[in-house]
């Protein structure tokens, strides 16, 4: 059987050997990971080569971590030229936040993977936790939607403004303990995930100033389990 | 924008200097790239991931940049600098560490390798993202990778490393 890498590059590569660098950065599907993973078991010559990218891609991110990052002067300059921008109508306001909370929604395949499976088990939790409410509320007598006279014809004014809600992506290795925990800190719950990896939580019982929620969303990105936590609707 | 910015201007600023090679370019980048988004988020239109997004912008302010200096001769006096300093005691001695003369290797790619190398390994880009950023169909995102790494190789066997591949 032909070896699958070539060992004269005077040759084509194969498709398998142009793969190995994504391999190596754990970006190809799994399809493609599986097919990798084969032809390195049965081809010596094949994991030589990966074993050389993998040292390639070490040193790639050696490379950029030690090219330090920007001085402040970059962000000063942008913020400048924010403000200096023409006011903005309603309307492309909402285009922008839209357009952000889109582009947030969007996550590399690793954390793609692992946000599923998360997202499938939080929303089993939520389905239990608001099955046992609705049992626990459930009156035995039979309730009409109608009007009840025994009520006042008025609204409780004292809800005020919806609970604050957060946009949360967990770090790809957090536990669901250190969720579990982090919710409780919080006094918070997922009302809505994962699209794109990204959970919508709400802070409950909890009336906050735009300030106080800003300050809530700094400390929640804080966190060593969550990579980002930006205001929702 | 204070969130968008301070998660990604880092790896924004890294890549823009890796492709300009000026800390003063690069710093400048990132404010024009940033404000870009600014001005066109509501055209975004979350097929792709943001952070794609943003490497494309940011590629593309480089190169106008780089355009605008007509620096691109730089690829290759960084090329010959890899060869030139073999007599360099210090480089001898750098040489054992092949780690050093790696990352040198890497800075002396020419731009079009240098991006991929770093798109893919760095940025963590999948093929199909490498294409959307660079603008090129996804089997040359492939091939290119590929001759980028073998031009690494000859660089570092310039170098005096010799790592069992090709």
């Amino acid at each position: 059987m032909m070896a699958t890498s070539k060992k004269i590059l005077e040759q084509e590569p194969s498709e398998i050997e142009m793969l190995l660098p994504w391999h190596a950065a754990g970006t190809l599907n799994t399809r493609d990971a599986r097919r990798v993973e084969e032809a390195l078991a049965r081809d010596p010559e094949l994991a030589k080569q990966y074993a050389v990218i993998r040292e390639e891609y070490a040193e790639t991110i050696d490379l950029n971590e030690s090219l330090g990052a920007p001085s402040a002067r970059a962000m000063q300059k942008l913020f400048a030229a924010i403000d200096g921008e023409p006011a903005r109508k309603p309307s492309a306001s909402f285009n922008i936040s839209a357009g952000i909370s889109g582009f947030f929604a969007r996550l590399s395949p690793r954390t793609l993977a692992w946000s599923a499976s998360l997202g499938a088990l939080a929303l089993l939790l939520q389905a239990g936790v608001i099955g046992a409410v609705l049992m626990k509320n459930q009156n035995a007598a039979f309730q009409t939607a109608s009007l009840s006279t025994n009520e006042p014809l008025t609204r409780d004014l004292s809800v005020g403004a919806p609970p604050p809600r957060a946009l949360v992506r967990f770090a790809p290795d957090a536990r669901i303990a250190d969720i579990t925990a982090l919710l409780d800190t919080y006094q918070a719950s997922i009302i809505d995930g994962a699209k794109g990896g990204m959970f919508r939580l709400q802070f409950n019982n909890r009336a906050l100033s735009k300030d106080e929620f800003a300050g809530l969303l700094r400390k929640l990105q804080g966190e060593k389990i969550v990579s980002l936590a930006v205001a929702a609707q | 924008m204070q969130v968008l910015y301070g998660r990604h201007h880092v790896r924004v600023f890294r890549f823009g200097l890796r492709l300009v090679r000026d800390e003063q370019v690069a710093e400048d980048l990132i404010s024009e790239v940033f404000l870009d988004v600014w001005r066109q988020a509501g055209k975004f239109e979350g097929r792709s991931a943001v952070s794609t997004w943003l490497l494309a912008i940011t590629r593309f302010k480089a190169l106008s940049a780089l355009r605008r200096r007509k620096d691109v001769e730089l690829d290759d006096e960084a090329a010959n600098a890899i060869e030139d300093t073999s007599d360099d005691p210090e480089v001898t001695a750098q040489k054992k560490d092949t780690g050093v003369a790696l990352r040198k290797c890497l800075t002396a790619l020419s731009q079009d390798h240098r991006e991929i190398v770093d798109l893919v390994y760095y940025h963590e880009k999948s093929v199909e993202e490498v294409a959307e950023i660079v603008g090129i169909p996804e089997n040359t995102v492939k091939t290119r990778l590929f001759y980028a790494r073998k031009k690494l190789a000859e660089l570092l066997k310039a170098a005096g490393v010799e790592r069992g591949w090709p």
